[in-house]
């Protein structure tokens, strides 16, 4: 592979020179060698791809050996088998995995007698799974056995002389967890024939380091422990798009770009501001902008032009944003080299690479910006999620809020997730149709929908807001759109006024936040129950369990109008009341942030309770990270879903009811 | 890095000495790889301050650390184009931006000092004791301790 790799790179050397020379008579001859090139290497790549199952094939027999030697009773479960990656990744990762898998059934889960002591049930599950997200490959061993000691990790730290004994104290857990990577460091009191031999944990990353991986550990004292794998998906070549910022250049993985758009003040596309957020108009939606030079922090002080610039329109899992930069070169075949240790912990690269002309550049880690697009909710959640177990009440919840003027002087605010677009209508488009404001829009004719005290201009444009759903369009009339903010939402005067939910301070002034359920029907008198009817032979019950009025009262409507019937509970105990009042349901969707009892404690209190152990249960956010949904996978949802995400929701739940109706 | 590590069976290391800043600086020879002129160095953003950057160096990907940062010194100031000291850790490429390289010297491990106490905390941790030569003193470097660039630390 190596060898493909260096023709690779011998090639890219040859079009840069000849790119250069203008009239060359080897540029056809090395176009030919390019692509026989091309060819080559992609033919090697897919011999060398291999399922991830490949090197489990063996696990299932360990750990019933195991089982049977240590007299505990596993369960191992296996998720993403198929999963494909590089040969000589799953050939470097396979003993780790192994090695793992013995430590999680050795010092991972307790003796039988121990788990029925603590209540758990006898058998101890190992789960091991694997997939792909953003050019990367995840595993995930984890068990549900007593969780790592801190106690015993903190006093062999200090007694290897790994840390000072004050020092220790000032850690946090997660620090602590991690000397259990430091080299010949082992807590097992005894030498047993599965572990404690000395090879450790620190073999395991070496190996993991060599491949350019990260590994990562989350425990829970009493609830069992998770590692994380990140790895690339391959070690050798993808394609990248160089481009330029602040002078330096950067590659970006051709695989997350969507395409490239050049933003001028005096075309269709041009960066606009909500306040001091750049957005981009394009293809009528908006777009998240991000410059690359102020997230790398490299800003040359040369004034960002603020109407101009590049757009590298980047999409990562559900997310789409653009990436504004100074130029765009090339696409280029790249080899990846993964970072030194050293530079490892910048989630804003992936690796690093050498040019055809020498020299080396940084390949973007589009998850790394696309985590950096809500830094703030991003950097708390990762709080949170470390101490996961801890989460109590105090949580912040940010949601993005459109604040927009109508009618009064008072400001109104509606989360900007259930706002499909912002458009500003010439008023000369505008018809009246059977007494209705109409507008055409996308071939279709879009209702219009006048908020208390709003007349539409005579002249210029109307600002409004569309909000669609299932092929269905609706446009709120606003006078003003005013800002996007990011704020806790807390309802904190409910209203009695039809298509207002009630008051909130945003941005230390007292706003509105209106009802969007109120106004959908009035545009279309059957917008909710179209769906209802068709399906109410069918309708499956759902439970939403929200301690928020705000979500339930979002959340009801969109959930009846897929046609499902909803019992909404205030909180945990109440939810837990509703399920055991003897009525059925077919789902349980719960909110994770509750005070008293948490989403987690709650499904794990279903868990637990033998007539519901299969009801599918799936849990809702405001925060969706990958630790988030692996300590959710434990508690045992089916399913993890961002709150604003009502595809996502929709999609979640039929697909878990759908599971109900086949295990019937 | 201990003294008995090197050359433990005849009490005499060998040191490769280089200038950072006015000072002499001695390396133990076994831990040197090369010594190279660093060119076309990239700069990484959001690195410590220490790293200078990553260059191509024979198709390696070699990660440079400017010795003036990493030692507290001041910053370059003539302008003057560095020299580097290329050095491995466990598999990894590294190279130490320095002034200019000097000679080899072969010293005798008895000879050495230990840290004066009054040393620069950051100069301190990362020496391994001080050879006293003709009018001027060698400090020598410890290049495990120099390459403890904790990202962690850093971090918090």
């Amino acid at each position: 592979m190596t060898m493909v790799s260096e023709l690779v790179l011998t090639r890219n050397q040859l079009l840069e020179i000849s790119r250069r020379n203008e009239d060359s008579e080897f540029k056809v001859p090395l176009q030919r060698l390019s692509n026989v090139t091309a060819e080559l290497q992609e033919g090697v790549m897919k011999t060398r791809m291999q399922p991830i199952g490949n090197a489990w094939q063996k696990l299932p027999r360990i750990v019933r050996d195991l089982s049977s030697e240590l007299g505990k009773q596993i369960e191992l479960e296996m998720h993403g088998a198929d999963t494909e990656l590089d040969r000589q990744v799953l050939d470097l990762i396979k003993d780790p995995l192994t090695h793992m898998v013995r430590n999680s059934a050795d010092h991972g889960l307790e003796s039988t007698a121990d788990r029925v002591a603590a209540g758990k049930p006898e058998q101890g599950t190992i789960r091991v799974s694997a997939y792909h997200e953003g050019g990367h490959i995840i595993i995930c061993i984890a068990d549900n056995g007593r969780g790592l000691n801190t106690d015993r990790i903190k006093q062999k730290a200090v007694q290897n002389g790994l840390v000072t004994e004050a020092d220790v104290e000032k850690m946090t857990e997660a620090q602590v967890h991690k000397f259990i990577f430091a080299p010949g460091f082992s807590t097992a009191a005894a030498v047993t024939s599965v572990s404690g031999r000395g090879v450790g944990m620190d073999v395991v990353r070496t190996n993991i380091d060599q491949i350019g991986g990260t590994i990562d550990v989350k425990s829970v004292p009493g609830e069992g422990s998770s590692f994380t794998i990140k790895i690339p998906l391959t070690l050798a070549i993808v394609s990248a798009l160089i481009v330029e910022a602040a002078g330096d250049r950067f590659a970006i993985p051709q695989l997350s770009v969507v395409e490239l758009v050049r933003a001028r003040s005096n075309s269709d596309h041009r960066i606009e501001r909500i306040k001091d957020t750049p957005v981009l108009r394009l293809r009528n939606k908006l777009l998240p902008l991000m410059h690359l030079k102020k997230l790398l922090k490299i800003d040359d002080g040369a004034s960002i032009d603020p109407e101009n610039g590049f757009i590298v329109v980047t999409q990562v899992g559900s997310q789409t944003f653009g990436i504004v930069v100074d130029g765009v070169f090339h696409t280029e075949e790249i080899v990846v080299k993964p970072m030194s240790t050293k530079l490892r912990h910048i989630g804003m690269f992936s690796g690093n690479t050498i040019l055809g002309d020498g020299a080396v550049i940084m390949i973007i880690d589009p998850n790394g910006i696309a985590q950096s697009l809500g830094t703030a909710a991003a950097s708390h959640s990762e709080i949170a999620d470390e101490n996961a177990a801890a989460r109590a009440n105090s949580d912040v919840q940010l949601t993005s809020l459109l604040v927009f003027r109508s009618g009064s002087s008072q400001p109104k605010a509606v989360p900007l997730a259930l706002v499909t677009r912002l458009e500003e209508i010439a008023v000369d488009k505008i018809e009246l149709s059977n007494g209705r404001h109409m507008v055409q829009y996308r071939e279709q004719l879009m209702p219009l929908v006048e908020m208390e005290g709003v007349t539409i201009r005579e002249s210029g444009v109307q600002p409004i807001l569309v909000f669609a759903d299932d092929g269905r369009s609706m446009g709120l009339v606003v006078d003003e759109i005013i800002d996007i903010v990011e704020e806790q939402l807390s309802i904190e005067v409910a209203s009695t006024r039809e298509g207002v939910l009630g008051s909130a301070v945003v941005k230390g002034q007292a706003t509105e936040v209106i009802d969007v359920g109120h106004f959908l029907p009035m545009a279309f008198a059957d917008w909710f129950s179209r769906k209802e009817m068709r399906l109410s032979a069918t309708a499956q019950t759902v439970l939403l369990v929200d301690d928020s009025a705000f979500f339930r009262n979002m959340l009801a409507p969109v959930l009846k109008a897929a046609g499902y019937r909803v019992t909404v509970a205030q909180n945990g105990q109440e939810g837990l009341a509703a399920l055991r009042s003897g009525n059925s349901f077919d789902v349980v969707l719960t909110d994770i942030e509750m005070p008293e009892m948490n989403g987690f404690e709650f499904a794990e209190a279903i868990r637990a309770d033998r007539r519901m152990e299969s009801m599918p249960i799936i849990a809702l956010s405001s925060v969706v990270s990958p630790a988030a949904i692996e300590r959710g996978r434990q508690a045992g949802f089916h399913d993890y879903v961002a709150k604003f995400d009502r595809p996502g929701l929709i999609a979640a739940l039929k697909e878990q009811t759908a599971d109900v109706k086949q295990a019937a | 890095m201990d003294a008995n590590v090197e050359g433990a069976d005849r009490g005499i290391t060998e040191y490769v000495t280089a200038m950072i800043g006015g000072q002499l600086f001695g390396l133990p020879i076994s831990r040197v790889q090369d010594v190279f002129m660093p060119e076309r160095l990239t700069r990484v953003p959001l690195a410590s301050a220490d790293v200078a950057g990553v260059l191509n160096l024979r198709g390696r990907i070699v990660t440079a650390i400017d010795m003036r940062a990493r030692l507290g010194l001041a910053k370059i100031e003539d302008g003057r184009p560095p020299m580097a000291v290329g050095v491995d850790l466990r598999g990894e490429s590294y190279g130490l931006l320095i002034d200019s390289i000097g000679e080899v010297l072969k010293l005798a491990d008895d000879s050495r000092e230990v840290n004066p106490v009054n040393l620069d905390p950051r100069m301190a941790k990362m020496a391994g004791g001080v050879h006293r030569l003709d009018g001027q003193l060698m400090v020598v470097l410890d290049v495990d301790r120099v390459l403890e660039i904790n990202p962690d630390m850093m971090a918090a």
